[in-house]
């Protein structure tokens, strides 16, 4: 320690070259994050640029056939986007209810013996790979969804629509609980002080009280069910086709992206700049999502 | 202001007003019971997928698997290839993600004035979180494999899944240096210790449990990615162990979804094997996660 020579009490060690060189070398670190989401809107964008100087946009966003394979072309993005509202919808009924009642079981009623349980399970179930519940739609739902409904096809939405909602279950449940543990305690107690049950407590004030977290935690939910790749490819088919039926195979823009990237589509066709339209499709629309979320998390977060 | 004559009473007995306290409190038990069901739903169909894997892929799990090539006849195709690519993944994604991620966390907490770059980084990061895992494979495909002309090697994957991680990576981070006391920061400044100092010797070391908890969560998600990779281009029939960065590679998820996907019942039930492999090795990864973070939950320092 004595060896240490003194400095010169006159020097700014505060603000001394190598302090400058880790602060800016730490700020270019938090600058790469930027660059990443302006990666991707850069190379979607520009092959999407080529894209659409050979396919109308209206064409795109008009027409109802998605044929890129066939002699006579067509590039509308209905048959795609219909494919994936439908298994993001069947998604949402899995999710919605089962993800809000585990959220308020685990925030209002489980013992905190039985929450050390719980939480790690469905944090097990959140890192489950989207592959492993790509091959349980296939060789395990469907099967049993036959058993039921034998007109189902192998490849269909209601089975990969449902895992995908098992996927996002947890997602939801975690950011719904955080949400209703944000309101303050106080509320509840009020409510219990007018004689209110405990079910009259947490449907009455609680849930209302949390609602805009947990409305964000849908949203969240469902971008995530819209950007699913690997369950949709594995179980819900690659036939583009404008449908309600979950019965049917279907085709969900993710489901297309990997099909092309796995074919020996030849680069710079318009079939391969397609990828990077629906690309482009999927992008907006999930951030936008997430854009609406985030707002809705920071307010209230702010109000309580 | 209340009147308590009988009169009065009966006149509160409007709709809002329910006394009926037995039913209410029947009602009650049963939703409680709908609650605790939900919640146990989840971890039973992790269960039933894990005893349907277990017994479709039990019969298949030896040491030829382990340790043979994939293979065109199921009896003798192995996950080696892949076991080995994805140890390289998981190595080399941790290498560039973790000194980036860290580095962006500790600029945010520590350095960041709370204006609107700030905001910004942090709306951006958290947008990115949100972005489907296979956007960032076109990244990967168009900036890595194309640009950088990586081809379809390890590095581009590798550099693929840190962008994807990076996002999960700051956010766990920085939720650990904000853990830190105040108190600890300006006892070290009061020292007479520089910024850099206060954060290399006591900010990191006392976040460190935290942070190592996000880099194991965040390394099992890299672990069990498969589109960003497919996007890049990984699904290959790879016989031979990679040899340096720059060689073709394949890795578990890739290996079970190309058999997932063929029409063969000996192919899918070799994929349920493959699965049970992956599913130990990320269950001990989380498991890892879940008590580090426990165990220094109940022995904080301060």
């Amino acid at each position: 320690m004595s060896r240490t020579p003194l400095r010169s009490l006159q020097t700014n060690v505060y603000n001394s070259p190598k302090e400058r060189v880790v602060q800016f070398v730490l700020g270019a670190c938090a600058v790469a994050t930027v660059l990443t989401l302006f990666g991707i809107a850069f190379v979607l964008l520009g092959e999407s640029f080529q894209f659409f100087s050979n396919v109308n946009v209206l064409d795109f966003l008009t027409d109802t056939e998605w044929t890129p394979q066939f002699v006579e072309k067509h590039y509308g993005i209905w048959p795609l986007l219909s494919g994936t509202l439908l298994v993001t919808l069947i998604a949402a009924f899995v999710s919605v209810p089962i993800g809000v009642a585990s959220a308020v079981y685990i925030a209002e009623y489980a013992p905190a013996s039985a929450r050390r349980v719980l939480k790690p399970g469905l944090e097990l179930l959140a890192g489950v790979p989207t592959v492993v519940y790509g091959y349980f739609a296939l060789t395990f739902v469907t099967p049993l969804l036959q058993r039921f409904i034998p007109d189902l096809q192998i490849f269909n939405a209601l089975s990969a629509g449902i895992v995908v909602g098992i996927m996002i279950i947890p997602m939801i449940a975690s950011l719904s609980e955080d949400a209703l543990r944000a309101v303050p305690r106080s509320l509840a107690f009020g409510g219990y002080a007018l004689g209110a049950t405990k079910l009259e407590v947490v449907t009455k004030i609680m849930v209302p009280s949390a609602l805009s977290g947990i409305i964000a935690s849908f949203i969240l939910g469902l971008s995530r069910a819209i950007g699913e790749t690997m369950i949709v490819t594995l179980a819900a088919g690659a036939t583009p086709r404008l449908t309600a039926n979950p019965m049917e195979s279907i085709q969900t823009m993710t489901a297309y992206i990997v099909q092309v990237s796995l074919g020996d589509t030849p680069a710079g066709s318009i079939a391969y700049q397609s990828l990077f339209a629906v690309g482009l499709m999927l992008f907006l629309i999930t951030l936008g999502l997430n854009v609406v979320a985030n707002k809705v998390i920071r307010r209230y977060k702010e109000n309580y | 202001m209340v009147d308590a004559t009988p009169k009065a009473r009966t006149e509160v007995r409007d709709r809002n007003f329910d006394p009926r306290l037995p039913q209410r409190r029947r009602k009650a038990l049963i939703v409680r019971g709908l609650f605790f069901m939900a919640t146990v739903f989840g971890l039973l169909v992790l269960m039933v997928l894990m005893i349907d894997v277990v017994a479709k892929g039990f019969s298949w799990l030896d040491w030829g698997f382990v340790s043979n090539f994939p293979s065109r006849n199921p009896e003798e195709a192995g996950i080696k290839s892949a076991i080995v690519g994805s140890l390289w993944m998981m190595g080399l994604t941790a290498l560039f993600a973790v000194p980036v991620s860290v580095g962006a966390a500790v600029y945010l907490t520590e350095y960041a004035n709370r204006g609107w770059f700030y905001n910004l980084i942090q709306l951006n990061i958290a947008n990115l979180a949100g972005v489907p895992s296979v956007l960032y494979g076109i990244l990967g495909l168009g900036l890595f494999v194309r640009f950088m002309a990586l081809e379809r090697s390890i590095l581009a994957g590798a550099l693929t899944m840190t962008l994807l991680i990076m996002p999960i990576l700051i956010i766990s981070a920085q939720e650990a240096l904000k853990a830190v006391p105040q108190g600890i920061r300006e006892s070290a400044y009061a020292l007479g210790a520089t910024r850099s100092q206060v954060i290399w010797s006591h900010l990191l070391p006392i976040a460190a449990p935290g942070i190592m908890t996000g880099i194991i969560l965040s390394l099992s998600r890299a672990v069990g990615e498969t589109a960003p990779l497919i996007m890049i281009g990984a699904l290959t029939f790879i016989a031979f162990l990679p040899e340096s960065v720059m060689d073709p590679f394949t890795v578990l998820p890739i290996q079970i979804f190309n058999w997932t996907s063929r029409p063969q019942a000996d192919f899918q039930e070799i994929a349920a094997a493959a699965i049970v492999i992956l599913m130990i090795f990320l269950f001990l990864m989380n498991l890892s996660a879940i008590s580090l973070r426990n165990h220094f939950e109940r022995n904080r320092p301060y």
